[in-house]
C-alpha cells in the first residue's frame, strides 16, 4: 500500500485588503499589545470569504480556509479552480514562500516548486550558467547538476543558445530551459504551477509526458496547478477543486473537471444581448438552444437535436448577410462550422431590410461526447463583420442513459476522441 | 500505524515557529547556491561596461583625492604624519567594504521578491552571498591600497609593522559583521515600512562622518565638542576604521577594551539582525 507523504492539516490563510499603509502600524501595535497580554490576535476573528467579485466589508479576507487533504506517495494531485480561488497561495504555503495563518503541514519529503518560469535566471548569465543557478536555487547541489547536465541540455532543446547569455533567448526557449532543470530536479514532491501555458505543442507534450514518467516511474508525487482542463486529465489520478478558498470537492479527476466545468460554464441556453434603443450597426439580438420539443435547454444526450434560435436586430439593410456558428470544445478546439454561404442554396436571402430569426437545427447525426462545449457565432455583409460573439453560451453533453442506443460511448475519456460517427460496420469473413 | 509515523516527518510548516529558528544544516546544505550566488555577483556586475572591474578602483582613488582636497588641504585635519591620501585610502577601502554589506543587505528583501515569491531556499543565503562577493572587492581595493603603500615608502614614509597585525581578519570579519546585522535589520523593516529605504541612502554618507573615516580620533577629541568626540569615539565603525588604520598603517589610537568592545558589539548585532530575518522571510511576501 502506498503511504502518505504530505498531510495538510486546516490551512488557512489571511491577506489584508486594500494598501498596506497607515494603517499597518497602528494594527501592528494592536496585534502586539494583545500579544503580551496573552490574548489572541483580534484580526484573526474577524475576514471575510474570499471572493474577488464581490465587495467585501472587512479589511480582512481569508484567502484559503481550512484546507485538508493528504497526498499519497506517486499520487499526480490537480488543483483546480477560478482565478483568485487561492490555488497559487495554497502552493505558495507548500513551497515555504509564506507561511500559514493558522494549521499545519507536515510533509515526509522534500518540496520543490515549479511556480513559475525562469526564477532566478540572471539575463547576462549563459544558459549554461543558468542551470546551473536556477538548480541550486530549487535545491539541487552542484553535483547533482553536473551529473545531469546533458541531460538537462537536451531535454530543453537549447543546446544551440547553451552558451548565449539569457536575455537573448525567447520566452519560449527560457520556459524550455526552466522545466528542464526542474525536471530533473529530483525532489519527493513537485509543485507545478501553470508552467506550460508558454511553451509551444511540442514542449508542452514533452513537458506533460515527463510529469507523467516523474509520477509513475521514479514514483515521486506532483501537485498540479493548471486552468488546462485537458493537461489535468491527462496527468492527474485525483483533483481537488478550490472555491472561494474553500475544498468544495475532492476525488476522481474527470467527475472533478466535470464538475468545475459545469459549475462554471454551463449557462441557461439562451441569452439576451441587451442591446441600446438605438442601433448603428445590424447586430444579434437573442440566443436561444432548444431542444427537439422547442423547449429552452443547455444539457442533452449525444445524438438528441439540438435548435439553436438567432434573432438578428437589423439596423440597415444587410446586402449580402452571411452567418455562421461554431461549436468548440472545453479547449478551445473547434470541432463544426456552419455557415450560411457554405451551401449551394443559400439559406439567407439577400437585401435583408427587416429583423430576421435563424433557426439552425441538428438533425441527430451529430454525436458530442459528454462534455461541455461552448458556441461562438458571427454575422457578416460580405465581407464586413456586423456582429461577432465569443464562445457566448455552453451547453452540456450528458453521458448517455443505460438504455440509450448509444450507451456504450459514455465516457469521452476513454475514447479520447469528442466527436462519434455511426458509421456502417461490415465484417467480411474470407 | 498513524502514531509510528508522526516521529517520522520530515519537517513540518506552521504559522509561527520558534523565537529562534535557525536552521543551521539546511544553510549548509544550500552551500552551493551561496558560492554560485557569489559567482554571478562577481561575474555580472560590470557586464557590458568598458572598464569592468576598473570600477572597483577609480570609486576609492578619485574618493580618496577630493577627501585629501578637502579635509587635509583646505580643512587642515592632522593625520599624525601619515601621507593624507595615504590616510583616506584606507579609511575609504574600510567603509567602503561596511557601507556595501550594509546597503546591498538592507535591500535583499525588496531586490529579490520576484525570485523570493515563487521558490524557497534559506533566504540568509543572499545576504551571505553579497557579503563573500563584497570581499573580492575589498581585495582589490586593498591591493590598490597596498601599492600606494610601498609607493610611499619609496619616496621615505617609515613605517613599522603593527603589533596587532594578526586581528586585521578580525577586523574584516567585524566590519562583515556588522553591515550584515544592520543591513538584515533594515531589511526586514523595509518590507513593511518602505521609509527606511528613503533613509539608508543618507544615513550611510552621514554615518560615514561621524565614524571618523576621514579623520582620527584625536582630531574629534580635541576639536567636537565633547558629547560629540564621546559618540564619535564609541561608535563601534570608528572602532573598526581606527583599527584597520592602527593596523595598516600604524597610527592612531588601539586599545584592547575597544576591540572587544566592538567585536561583542558587532556579534550582537549579528545576531539580533539574523533572528529579526528570520521572523521576517516566513511571510514577507504577504506585506512587500
Amino acid at each position: 500500500m502506498s503511504q502518505i507523504i504530505l498531510k495538510v492539516e486546516n490551512i488557512s490563510k489571511q491577506y489584508r485588503l486594500g494598501v498596506v499603509g497607515t494603517g499597518t502600524l497602528s494594527h501592528d501595535l494592536n496585534r502586539w499589545w494583545h500579544k503580551i497580554r496573552g490574548k489572541e490576535d483580534p484580526y484573526l476573528k474577524i475576514g471575510a470569504a474570499n471572493n474577488r467579485s464581490v465587495a467585501s466589508k472587512s479589511s480582512y479576507v481569508w484567502a484559503l480556509r481550512d484546507i485538508s487533504f493528504e497526498l499519497q506517495q506517486g499520487e499526480v494531485l490537480g488543483i483546480i479552480g477560478k482565478n483568485g480561488a487561492g490555488k497559487s497561495t495554497l502552493l505558495k504555503i507548500l513551497s515555504k514562500v509564506t507561511s500559514p495563518t493558522q494549521g499545519q503541514i507536515k510533509t515526509k519529503g522534500r518540496i520543490a516548486s515549479l511556480l513559475e518560469v525562469g526564477t532566478g535566471f540572471h539575463p547576462e548569465l549563459t544558459g549554461k550558467e543558468n542551470i546551473y543557478l536556477n538548480g541550486a536555487i530549487l535545491g539541487m547541489t552542484k553535483r547533482e547538476i553536473k551529473n545531469k547536465e546533458q541531460e538537462i541540455i537536451s531535454f530543453s532543446g537549447c543546446e544551440g543558445y547553451i552558451d548565449t547569455p539569457v536575455k537573448r533567448y525567447s520566452s519560449g526557449m527560457r520556459v524550455r530551459l526552466a522545466f528542464a532543470v526542474a525536471a530533473f530536479l529530483e525532489p519527493d514532491i513537485l509543485v507545478v504551477d501553470e508552467v506550460l501555458a508558454v511553451g509551444d505543442a511540442e514542449f508542452q507534450k514533452k513537458a506533460i509526458g515527463k510529469m507523467q514518467d516523474i509520477s509513475k516511474q521514479d514514483g515521486r508525487t506532483v501537485l498540479f496547478v493548471s486552468h488546462n482542463m485537458a493537461a489535468v486529465q491527462d496527468l492527474c489520478s485525483r483533483v481537488i477543486i478550490l472555491e472561494n478558498g474553500l475544498v468544495t470537492f475532492e476525488g476522481d479527476t474527470q467527475v472533478g473537471v466535470d464538475k468545475y466545468l459545469n459549475n462554471s460554464e454551463v449557462s441557461k441556453g439562451f441569452v439576451d444581448f441587451n442591446l441600446d434603443k438605438e442601433v448603428f450597426r445590424s447586430k444579434f439580438q437573442k440566443f436561444e438552444i432548444q431542444n427537439a420539443s422547442q423547449e429552452i435547454a443547455s444539457s442533452f444526450c449525444s445524438g438528441e437535436p439540438m435548435v439553436f434560435v438567432v434573432s438578428v436586430k437589423v439596423s440597415s439593410e444587410i446586402r449580402n448577410p452571411i452567418f455562421s456558428l461554431r461549436i468548440t470544445d472545453v479547449n478551445n478546439v473547434s470541432i463544426v462550422t456552419w455557415r450560411s454561404n457554405d451551401y449551394v442554396d443559400e439559406p439567407l436571402q439577400k437585401n435583408q431590410l427587416n429583423d430576421f430569426k435563424i433557426k439552425l437545427s441538428t438533425s441527430g447525426d451529430l454525436f458530442l461526447l459528454d462534455s461541455i462545449y461552448k458556441l461562438s457565432m458571427s454575422i457578416l455583409d460580405g465581407k464586413e463583420l456586423l456582429d461577432y460573439k465569443d464562445q457566448f453560451i455552453s451547453f452540456e453533453i450528458l453521458p448517455n442513459k443505460p438504455n440509450d442506443r448509444f450507451y456504450s460511448i459514455t465516457r469521452r475519456k476513454s475514447h479520447n476522441s469528442i466527436i462519434f460517427n455511426e458509421a456502417k460496420w461490415d465484417v467480411v469473413n474470407q | 500505524m498513524s502514531e509510528n509515523h508522526k516521529e517520522e516527518w520530515l519537517y513540518t510548516i506552521s504559522p509561527k515557529g520558534k523565537f529562534i529558528d535557525l536552521n543551521f544544516r539546511e544553510i549548509w546544505r544550500y552551500r552551493d547556491l551561496l558560492f554560485l550566488f557569489v559567482k554571478r555577483d562577481i561575474i555580472t556586475v560590470y557586464k557590458q561596461t568598458v572598464l569592468g572591474p576598473l570600477w572597483f578602483i577609480i570609486q576609492p582613488l578619485f574618493t580618496s583625492v577630493i577627501f585629501t582636497l578637502v579635509f587635509n588641504n583646505l580643512g587642515s585635519i592632522n593625520t599624525n604624519g601619515v601621507p593624507p591620501f595615504l590616510f583616506n585610502l584606507a579609511g575609504i577601502t574600510a567603509w567602503n567594504y561596511f557601507k556595501e554589506c550594509l546597503t546591498k543587505t538592507s535591500s535583499t528583501f525588496t531586490a529579490n521578491k520576484a525570485i523570493f515569491g515563487k521558490v524557497y531556499f534559506p533566504r540568509v543565503i543572499m545576504p551571505l552571498s553579497i557579503t563573500i562577493s563584497n570581499l573580492l572587492k575589498l581585495a582589490i581595493q586593498f591591493v590598490i591600497l597596498l601599492f600606494f603603500y610601498v609607493y610611499y615608502i619609496q619616496g621615505g614614509m617609515e613605517v613599522s609593522l603593527s603589533s596587532v597585525w594578526y586581528l586585521f581578519p578580525l577586523y574584516i570579519l567585524m566590519m562583515a559583521l556588522l553591515g550584515l546585522g544592520l543591513g538584515m535589520i533594515i531589511s526586514s523593516m523595509t518590507t513593511k515600512y518602505r521609509d527606511l529605504s528613503i533613509m539608508i541612502g543618507f544615513a550611510t554618507q552621514l554615518l560615514m562622518y561621524v565614524s571618523a573615516v576621514p579623520y582620527p580620533v584625536s582630531e574629534a577629541r580635541a576639536k567636537f565638542p565633547p558629547t560629540v568626540a564621546l559618540f564619535v569615539e564609541y561608535n563601534p565603525l570608528t572602532q573598526i576604521i581606527e583599527g584597520f588604520r592602527y593596523i595598516v598603517l600604524n597610527t592612531g589610537t588601539f586599545t584592547w577594551f575597544g576591540f572587544f568592545y566592538t567585536l561583542i558589539i558587532s556579534v550582537l548585532l549579528f545576531l539580533f539582525g539574523l533572528i529579526i530575518f528570520n521572523k521576517t522571510e516566513k511571510s514577507f511576501i504577504d506585506t512587500i
